[in-house]
């Protein structure tokens, strides 16, 4: 009836495991009974849990990307603690079995469930703003995405209580992770839930490609889209090549495990080689997924707190379109050290390091962007300047990965590790802060609290530093990633700088969370009433902050770059006399309903509990059927009900 | 004797000061952390190979320390000196555009690359994994097997074998032939250089050469499963001469590898010391490749499955 489901996967044995566990689900429960008792449920089942508004669908995702922030460097500082205290003989305090499991689970979290839902969701919120569209070409394909993303995080969080999670590392190479070698449910979680959140990636990357190629506003070109635009459709692009070679890979995978195919065993001719490639073939492309969006942010703030247009706005698209094409054929470079031939290494490893032409040229156009500017230093502008010194040390690196003898003898050690961290830090995570602190005015409309932001930047700098640039020289020192204990004592005093590392960006998380909480408590005096707190240039900041569920009462006309710079010079045109109805999607509980059956369907096939996955997909076929044969998706806002929408707001503006 | 190819032409221990200093004062910027850890790890190279990957991540560093280092000053200075509040600082709200400035963005970058693009390609034909050393004396071959979780090393022309305990002969060549018999693990001796990927039904191929007689350490970097941290070894480069003593001792001790013994050792175990085979069968590497060890009945039928061993790609 229930699989291979039993009592034995509750870890009734493992404390620390259970622990965690009846926390979370009674902190869970708490603000469930909350929710209910405030009487919540109906607003939130309208606004939030049903909405197909691409902002709220935005917001959410980048919440879910905060709150599993949590959940995977709760699993770095374990970590992090476990390497400075299993030193010489001892074994720390988390076995391999747990311990493999934490560092499986830290990178696939962060990446799949942290970087991933904060792009996306940036990308969801600002790109139709800046494209003064009204929302995204599939609203409720949007709504869909979103929540199968968080319910394959709720699937990867389960393994947490009910089972295991992987023990093979976030790439989970085969043969390790293949049956005869891990039998237990640990990798067929990884497998489905990354099978769900891909699913969702890959609709998002359509849906934001068709919204950026058809519903730019009118005379908005493609030369005339803000950098961010552009940075957004080379990454959805980037998905829809990159994404479906990830899910055929993790099908291979599937039938290995399930069937008993052998596409990547030992035996019977498999090939694990063919796993890794194709993995990164998807993997390398993912790396500029994620960092292409937040290039395009850096872009936008630095522009906007410089007083100035971007420089070189031809060449930074030059430069995000080559780095998109570059992406695809420098995967090799991840395995080196498989002994392909030096003409390969050679070809791969000059690949990789051209990439590091277009990257430079954006530093370049970065600091011409600012030279001649006026810089206004605050939270945004630290994060991108942080983001510009530290970047360029994690390329230094990068290209020396890049060089197949150097790989040779830093490969697969924590050199490696600090290599990629410092560029996701450095680089996304750092672009994802100045873009939650730019643009959250324009979510929420009021401003974050600017000092609790700088200390936050501070803390992850200072504390980045810390935490990683040990691992650079425990690397050159010979010391390999994911090691459960650590043989040399000479290398416990770097490793608790690295611990030391942590505690400080713990301090950096601690401060986003109380900037949050202050910036709340203090939202009256720092309302934003115009739209645009910080002198902006492109048309987000056209519209009110919050802005109105459909964007543009009257969508603009564009005729440059930079559109509202150019509107504020040439003076605000009159509210206009007369409006025009628009059709506005109607909320849907598709998304909702479905993600809840992909995780049904997910979490019985892990389990092998074969009537509850038949169950759950033809529930899923029901609730597609059902959505595909309405007819009643959009509801008309009249024109006179818009004039009335619209003079509330303008009337707003006059009293700021 | 000497070995017939080469393609280390050039390639020489470098004078241990010149050119390392950069990163040395890098890596030794953490000096009271430093200066409690033994020379150990890439940074203390005991061998032609690994001095020449070590020199080159120096050379390779010292080049974008060139570009790098200038781009963190200007970012810096750049972004105080426009400060808005600075009211010394010319100030054009119009500065968009400069062509001269674009081609010199683009070829800095450029020029860079194409430099440490010819790096690249001249370093990965030098130290090719597979290149022999070029050397008066004849290579020592060892076949290399990753188990879960030791290593098995087998010394094919002397017919002897040992577990996480590898010896080689200073200043004398040693030939690797690496595979797994189990999942993918990576053989590494940061002192002596390049480490290889170890993966089941293949066979991959290293060459390594210790200067002088010490104890290295090495290790698989590539996770394994939860014997992993214990997959270690100590590899002993004893003087020329010492060891054909060292052989003709372990050839007089302990049991042989028969397969039997073999199917034991495939279990997996963790931590476990260093021992010796007296004998072993010098196909024993043939048929871990071919996956026909635990199985010779699978050998003499011939499987339909599965193919002779592969060359990894590229090859």
């Amino acid at each position: 009836m229930l699989g291979r489901l039993t009592w034995d996967a509750i870890p009734f044995n493992e404390p620390i495991p259970l622990v965690t566990s009846i926390v979370i689900i009674l902190g869970a429960l708490g603000v469930l009974a909350i929710i209910t008792l405030k009487g919540w449920w109906p607003y939130l089942w309208r606004e939030w849990l049903t909405s197909v508004d691409h902002k709220r669908i935005g917001v959410m995702y980048v919440f879910l990307g905060l709150v599993m922030l949590l959940r995977g460097f709760a699993d770095a500082i374990m970590m992090r603690s476990q390497q400075a205290l299993a030193v010489g003989g001892a074994q720390g305090y988390l076995p391999p079995e747990h311990y493999d499991q934490i560092f499986s689970a830290h990178g696939t979290i962060m990446i799949f469930f942290v970087a991933m839902p904060l792009i996306v969701g940036m990308m969801n919120f600002i790109v139709p703003l800046q494209l003064g569209a009204r929302d995204v070409a599939f609203p409720v394909l949007n709504s869909v995405s979103f929540w199968l993303t968080a319910s394959a995080a709720l699937l990867i969080n389960l393994s947490l209580f009910v089972g295991n999670f992987a023990r093979t590392g976030w790439m989970n190479y085969p043969p390790l992770s293949e049956l005869a070698f891990s039998p237990d449910v640990g990798v067929d979680y990884y497998l489905w839930s990354l099978q769900i959140s891909g699913i969702g990636t890959l609709m998002a990357g359509v849906n934001m490609v068709a919204t950026i190629l058809k519903l730019r506003a009118p005379g908005m070109g493609y030369f005339r889209m803000p950098v961010f635009c552009w940075t957004s459709l080379a990454a959805s692009m980037l998905i829809i090549a990159a994404f479906p070679i990830l899910t055929a890979t993790f099908v291979m995978q599937l039938l290995d495990r399930y069937v008993g195919m052998h596409f990547f065993t030992n035996d019977a001719g498999g090939s694990a080689m063919m796993y890794v490639n194709l993995f990164w073939l998807w993997g390398h492309p993912e790396v500029y997924i994620l960092v292409l969006p937040a290039f395009g942010v850096y872009s936008e703030v630095i522009a906007t707190f410089s007083g100035k247009p971007l420089f070189g706005y031809r060449s930074m698209v030059l430069a995000t379109l080559a780095i998109c094409v570059l992406s695809f054929m420098v995967w090799l470079h991840h395995f080196f050290t498989m002994g392909a031939g030096a003409d390969v290494n050679a070809f791969f490893g000059i690949m990789s390091t051209i990439i590091a032409v277009p990257t430079g040229v954006k530093i370049f156009n970065w600091l011409f962007t600012m030279f001649q500017g006026s810089v206004r230093f605050n939270t945004a502008v630290l994060f991108s300047i942080g983001f510009m010194v530290t970047f360029v040390i994690g390329g230094l690196t990068g290209v020396l990965l890049a060089v197949p003898p150097v790989d040779f003898i830093v490969h697969n050690t924590v050199f490696q590790v600090a290599h990629f961290h410092n560029v996701i830090i450095g680089g996304v995570l750092f672009g994802m802060f100045a873009a939650y602190n730019y643009w959250f005015p324009k979510a929420f409309g009021f401003t974050l609290h600017d000092g609790w932001g700088k200390a936050s930047f501070w803390c992850w700098l200072v504390g980045f530093y810390l935490a990683f640039m040990p691992l650079y020289l425990l690397g050159m020192l010979g010391m390999p990633r994911r090691m459960q204990h650590i043989p040399d004592p000479n290398w416990q005093p770097l490793l608790l700088v690295a611990e030391l590392g942590a505690i400080v960006i713990l301090c950096g998380i601690l401060c986003v969370i109380v900037q949050l909480f202050v910036s709340i408590r203090t939202r009256d005096q720092r309302r934003d009433l115009t739209g645009d707190p910080w002198d902006g240039r492109t048309l987000e900041w056209a519209t009110t902050s919050p802005p109105p569920a459909y964007n543009f009462a009257v969508l603009p006309e564009i005729e440059g770059l930079d559109a509202f710079c150019a509107m504020k010079r040439a003076g605000r045109p009159a509210a206009p006399s007369a409006y025009e109805a628009i059709e506005v999607p109607r909320n849907s509980p598709t998304g909702f309903m479905m993600a809840f059956f992909a995780s049904v369907i997910g979490f019985a096939a892990i389990w092998h509990i074969w009537w509850l996955v038949i169950l759950g997909l033809l529930a899923v076929a029901v609730i597609a059927a059902v959505f595909g044969w309405s007819e009643d998706r959009e509801h008309e806002i009249h024109a006179e009900e818009l004039a009335r929408m619209e003079s509330a707001r303008a009337g707003a503006e006059r009293i700021a | 004797m000497t070995t017939s190819k080469s393609r280390h032409p050039g390639l020489r221990r470098p004078a241990t000061s010149r050119g390392s200093w950069v990163l040395r004062a890098l890596a030794l910027g953490a000096l009271p952390f430093l200066a409690s850890c033994s020379r150990a790890g890439v940074i203390d190279p005991q061998g032609p190979i690994a001095a020449a990957e070590w020199l080159l991540m120096i050379n390779a560093t010292e080049i974008m320390l060139v570009v790098v280092v200038p781009v963190i000053l200007a970012t810096l200075g750049v972004a105080w000196w426009f400060r808005a509040s600075n009211k010394r600082a010319n100030h054009d709200p119009h500065f968009a555009y400069e062509g001269s400035i674009e081609f010199v963005t683009w070829s800095i970058p450029a020029l860079v690359v194409i430099l440490l693009g010819g790096v690249t390609w001249i370093s990965s034909h030098q130290l090719d994994p597979r290149a022999p050393i070029a050397s008066n004396t004849q290579p020592l071959r060892v076949d290399v097997v990753s188990l879960d979780w030791k290593w098995l090393f087998i010394y094919p022309d002397q017919r002897i074998a040992t577990v996480n305990q590898l010896v080689i002969p200073a200043g004398t060549p040693v030939s690797f032939r690496l595979t797994s018999a189990t999942v993918m693990n990576a053989f590494f001796v940061p002192q002596l250089g390049s480490q290889i990927y170890t993966m089941a039904g293949m066979a991959t191929s290293l060459n390594l050469l210790a200067d002088k007689p010490g104890e290295y350490p090495g290790l698989s970097t590539n996770f394994s499963g939860d014997g992993f941290a214990d997959m270690r070894f100590i590899a002993t480069a004893v003087p020329q001469g010492d060891f054909a003593g060292w052989v003709a001792k372990v050839q007089g001790q302990g049991s042989a590898l028969d397969d039997a013994g073999y199917a034991q050792l495939t279990k997996p175990s963790s931590a476990v010391p260093p021992s010796t085979y007296r004998a072993v069968d010098p196909n024993l590497f043939g048929r871990i490749v071919d996956q026909t060890a635990l199985d010779p009945d699978k050998a003499r039928a011939g499987n339909a499955w599965c193919p002779p061993a592969k060359e990894p790609a590229g090859g």
